[in-house]
């Protein structure tokens, strides 16, 4: 089991969240028209073997997605930070 | 053996009964069942696996390999329990297991006869080969033969259940490492759990003699923590996974008898203990040796054999043969001989240490130097030895044998966590690897086997965990136990060193009874005598068994090694050894030793073995729980649930909704009631439950944007008071849900998803609004359980709202097709939009959730004299497929918009979720799906939904040219009709197809139509 320290709600189990994937890929703006930005934004994954960055959402809880930094190695989690404010 | 007369940890006060292969049996409180039968003079107590061979009791602990019971009766049994972890208990049953008719006399034992059959490797080429329809002749004997017991067919009557812990510290053992850690820890002023898989603390303290320094040192231990509130000790817990982020595993089991359910006792209970830092202080197990016959009944560990004696008061033997590469040994051969035993060692060793031999002058034991046990006589129980000697061989009379070849730290939990154990040559074996921050290890699991440094290593990692959860407070040194004993660690020489770092010290003896030598040369290697001739070679001494539990022989290590199975993952794959209940505790280090001798090599450059949770067997009922039956899941119910119920609904599971399938008062089935309930919506108007529907608040400047981005067709322009259709696509084009959107102000959306996707959707938006588009000022709130909501549709309808609206215009030109009005009903907001998922006209009312049942109830009393009743989701799924529209059976997540012949709604709008990855060009492949209508052309027969649907005439096999994804019988038609995914090059209207269903034999003609198959112009809805 993943604990993921939300900075909303504390230290909660991942059941509590929903993943939502690699979060260092670029979403294209939403009237790009470039089929390669958006091939690569949806297909394209790095799948490292060490830190990712990626998306959880506190679903039963606070329903913010969250920017986390996991060690895909062995599951350390380094941070976390709400979605807003890692891309702000 | 026997009971003694005094001594013990036992409770003599409180003796006990209990039935052990229906013979009545007295033990006391404090016994396992192990001790008990042993203190009853049970020395067999089950047969083997494979070759059902008589077994005894091997060990103390969880990890016995032989004597497993089945416990309990009918819906109580539970099969394959070691006894060395059953706790007695008053009117307990057990049941010795593999045997038949008895286990004096079992008839499958005389196996030698198939013993070649057995062999490594038997299922792996039975199951993987090409001899795999070997399988079918020898389906029956195996599963009579090879297995272990049989568990309860009857319902489980007990209770279980599933908690969660917290803990700054949690402490996995508690010997004396794990004592002492607490006792830091808590004395730092963290919240600790220290958990124990016995029914007693104090590890291997508990089998010291009962008199000495160790009892003192453990009461006033447990003193001492019992008075620290912030302490927990769980006994009879057993931690059997260790997981990411600190979470343990924990198996708490009822003591001592049976918990009552009705009590609301639980019989065994899971609890997932979250914490911030670890102290692993699981202690080791000791490592047995490898000689022919070393399975009788009558050879155990020395460790368990001390156990016996001096927790349990049980003299496992008078004339007790030791056979030992270390030293620990010892600690059991003077305990035995203090109690009256005649004890000779047999030492592997040419020089055990000067003190040993001074001590066991004292105690008038003989130690034979240089001495390996080779092997072992008797049958049912050990009756003699054969030591192998420099002089030559001897064989001795004894009654029991204890063996030790050193110690196995229990490093399980720690490899749970994906760290790898790491080989230390000075005690042969495995101890943790570098673990993560905030976690420590303690004790033996450390390699280090002295009480006093495990006392101190605990107290250092207690104090140093609790220091890491910031507890801080000052702690007293620990508080010594110096046992001046006598140890397998650094301290111990080993016997048998080589030039090579390969032979191995537990490994003793050539099973042919000659003196040591290297074990590559007491194995059978000549290429020719394959199975035959390790039988031959095992039927002239007997079978020197690795895995006791799984039946896994030196010669069959031998095989796998001839076979080329070399690597540790194919050596325990093609001999299943380490498959066993126990999965190898005693065996696995044993066997990568065996085969690095066997290679030539150092024993890590063979490799390691991984441990997976559990530790031990979880009963399934225990992680379950509570979640079984009707609890498995939460359903979820509409404020009309009641109503419903009351009324006849035959109440379906749709996803995590109950909803009602069909009224009773429509007819009695399912198949008489749906199309009565579609002819009255057609012919008069039906009432239907709608709050299912996912239900999002969408408000902000930017909302209008915001909908024009997720929606495939625009809404900025959408005027208020006005409700539209909206697809949604993913962002690689396929459809994800559709629904309908209402306009309540400039910046005010009232959004309605399909049942099933109503989660998915609100997680998307919010995902596109957090990650994606910050900028946009747009809130979205779920209000799904806010609302109740409830569709009245057919011919009748305006009349029948207008009678329960009689202040309401509703009327063609103020309530239009895709017309919204917002009103009140008893204070709380109502709304209704005119729009159709029937075909029919039709409205949705929607109310606030407190107050559905009430104004359904008024819905149905308007209703009702316009011919109205209510209906449910079989005949609602059946009115759609007659309109055409479609729901998640096409919306399957492989669809577009083109597909399901929805493009126009996009129309020449770009910018929108899916726009560019939809435009694909794979997406227009001409033989993607295009959505038809079929129509049955065979009367009496009817379409089934998944039917593969092939050219008349073509051989009928693959994925043909499509499928039916849903069906009905449509009552306006009087036919079946469908709708269905064929390939657009064979999707022409009017063609004949062929709707194979294989699984049933049956094919069905059928031909393609419009999926419209009623008012194609709309009328209806429109009227
Ligand atoms: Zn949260």
């Amino acid at each position: 089991m993943l604990r993921i320290e939300c900075p909303y709600c504390g230290p909660r189990d991942h059941d509590e969240f929903r993943y939502g994937g690699d979060a260092s890929v670029i979403r294209p703006v939403h009237d790009d028209a470039d089929f390669e930005a958006w091939y690569r934004y949806v297909f394209v994954r790095e799948n490292p073997a060490g830190p990712h960055r990626e998306y959880w959402q506190h679903v039963i809880g606070c329903r913010q997605w969250l920017v986390v930094g996991r060690d895909t190695r062995n599951h350390e989690i380094a941070s976390v930070r709400s979605a807003r404010e890692a891309r702000a | 053996m026997r009971r003694l007369h005094e001594g013990g940890r036992i409770d003599r006060s409180r003796p006990m009964e209990f039935i052990f292969d229906g013979k009545a049996l007295a033990g006391y409180r404090g016994d396992t069942l192990a001790s008990a039968l042993l203190a009853n003079g049970f020395g067999l107590v089950g047969r083997s696996f494979k070759y059902h061979r008589p077994r005894g009791i091997y060990s103390a602990g969880p990890e016995e390999p032989n004597a497993l019971v089945t416990v309990g009766a009918r819906g109580r049994r539970e099969p394959n329990l070691p006894a060395t972890t059953v706790e007695l208990a008053d009117g307990l049953v057990a049941e010795s297991q593999n045997r038949w008719p008895s286990l004096k006399f079992d008839i499958q034992s005389v196996n030698g006869l198939f013993a070649p059959f057995l062999s490594a490797g038997f299922y792996y080429k039975t199951f993987m080969g090409p001899t795999r329809r070997a399988w079918m002749v020898y389906e029956h004997f195996i599963r009579n033969a090879a297995g272990l017991g049989r568990a309860g067919e009857e319902p489980d009557p007990d209770r279980y259940e599933v908690r969660n812990l917290f803990a700054d510290v949690a402490v996995i053992g508690a010997g004396p490492a794990g004592l002492s850690a607490a006792l830091a820890a808590g004395e730092a002023g963290a919240k600790v759990v220290l958990v124990e898989q016995d029914f007693l603390a104090g590890g291997t303290l508990l089998s010291e003699p009962a008199d000495g320094e160790a009892r003192a040192w453990l009461s006033v231990t447990l003193a001492r923590l019992a008075h620290m509130p912030n302490v927990s000790m769980m006994t009879r817990t057993t931690a059997f996974g260790a997981y990411d982020s600190n979470v343990l595993g924990l198996v708490e089991r009822h003591g001592s008898g049976t918990a009552d359910p009705a009590k609301g006792e639980a019989r065994q209970m899971v609890a997932l203990l979250r914490a911030k830092t670890m102290v692993y202080a699981t202690g080791s197990i000791e490592r047995p040796l490898t000689f022919a016959n070393n399975d009788r009944p009558g050879i155990m560990l020395a460790s368990a054999a001390r156990t016996y004696l001096n927790r349990f008061a049980v003299l496992a033997g008078t004339r007790v043969m030791v056979a030992t590469d270390n030293d620990s040994a010892y600690s059991a051969a003077f305990d035995l001989a203090a109690a009256g035993a005649e004890v000779t060692i047999a030492d592997g060793r040419a020089e055990p240490t000067h003190e040993r031999l001074e001590q066991s002058r004292h105690w008038g034991i003989a130690v034979r130097r240089k001495s390996l046990i080779s092997n072992a006589l008797g049958r049912h129980a050990v009756r003699a030895v054969t030591l192998s000697e420099p002089g030559g061989t001897i064989t001795l009379k004894c009654d029991l044998v204890v063996v030790s070849g050193g110690w196995s730290p229990t490093v399980h939990l720690t490899c749970h966590l994906g760290v790898r154990p790491v080989y230390r040559e000075d005690i042969k074996d495995f101890v943790p690897g570098k673990l993560g921050a905030g976690q420590f290890v303690a004790g033996a699991v450390t390699g280090g086997f002295i009480t006093a440094g495990a006392i101190e290593e605990g107290h250092r990692a207690g104090a140093e965990a609790a220091a890491f959860c910031g507890a801080t407070k000052s702690v007293q040194p620990p508080f010594s136990l110096d046992l001046a004993e006598i140890n397998a660690g650094p301290n111990g020489s080993h016997f048998v060193t080589s030039p090579r770092s390969g032979p191995l010290p537990h490994f003793v003896g050539g099973k042919d009874g000659s003196p040591a030598r290297r074990p590559q040369d007491s194995l059978p290697t000549r290429s020719g005598e394959r199975w035959f001739g390790n039988r031959k070679a095992e039927l002239t001494k007997g079978k020197a068994f690795i895995d006791l539990q799984m039946d896994v022989t030196v010669s069959d290590v031998a095989l796998a090694h001839r076979e080329g199975y070399e690597s540790v993952e194919h050596l325990k794959r093609y001999t299943t050894l380490g498959m066993g209940a126990d999965q190898g505790k005693t065996s696995n280090v044993i066997a990568i030793s065996a085969m690095a001798g066997l290679r030539g090599m150092a024993v890590p450059d063979v490799g390691t073995t991984t441990f997976r949770p559990p530790y031990t067997p979880v009963a399934v009922g225990a992680l379950a729980g509570r979640s079984q039956r009707h609890l498995y899941k939460p359903f979820r119910r509409t404020p009309m649930h009641d109503w419903h119920v009351a009324n006849g609904a035959q109440m379906l599971e749709t996803g995590v909704w109950m909803r009602p399938s069909f009224y009773l008062a429509s007819g009695r089935d399912v198949d008489q009631a749906y199309p009565a309930e579609m002819r009255m919506v057609r012919e008069a108007a039906g009432l239907m439950d709608i709050s299912t529907l996912g239900k999002i608040d969408v408000q902000g400047p930017d909302a209008a944007e915001f909908l024009d981005r997720v929606y495939v067709n625009g809404f900025a322009k959408l005027p208020i008071g006005r409700a539209r259709y909206g697809i949604m696509l993913r962002d690689d084009g396929i459809v994800f849900d559709d629904g309908t959107t209402m306009r309540l102000s400039e910046r005010h959306f009232f959004m309605t998803t399909s049942t099933a996707k109503a989660a998915d959707v609100m997680s998307r938006l919010e995902f596109l609004l957090d990650t994606a588009w910050p900028g946009l000022r747009v809130s979205v709130t779920s209000v799904t359980d806010e609302w109740a909501a409830m569709s009245v549709a057919g011919p009748t309808s305006r009349e029948i709202l207008a009678a329960a609206f009689p202040d309401l215009n509703v009327s063609n030109e103020a309530l239009p097709h895709m017309g919204f009005l917002e009103g009140r009903y008893r204070d709380k907001p109502l709304r209704i939009i005119r729009l159709s998922f029937s075909g029919e006209r039709a409205y949705e009312i929607y109310t606030g959730a407190s107050v559905g049942k009430e104004m359904w109830c008024r819905l149905i009393e308007a209703g009702t004299p316009f011919g109205q009743k209510p209906y449910g989701v079989e005949a609602l799924g059946a009115l759609r497929v007659e309109k055409g529209h479609v729901a998640g059976p096409e919306i399957d997540g492989r669809t577009t918009l083109d597909d399901l012949g929805l493009s126009r709604m996009a129309g020449k709008r770009s910018g929108y979720v899916g726009d560019v990855l939809g435009r694909r060009e794979a997406l227009s492949d001409p033989a993607r799906p295009r959505l038809v209508g079929l129509r049955c052309l065979e009367p009496g027969k009817r379409l089934s939904g998944g039917a593969i649907l092939f050219r008349p005439g073509e051989r009928m096999h693959g994925h043909g040219l499509g499928r039916i994804t849903s069906v009905t019988y449509s009552p306006t038609l009087d036919a079946s009709v469908g709708l269905a995914l064929i390939a657009r090059n064979a999707a022409e209207e009017g063609a004949e197809i062929v709707a194979a269903y294989p699984m049933k034999g049956q094919t069905v003609r059928a031909r393609i139509v419009s999926p419209i198959f009623l008012d194609p112009k709309g009328e209806r809805l429109h009227g």
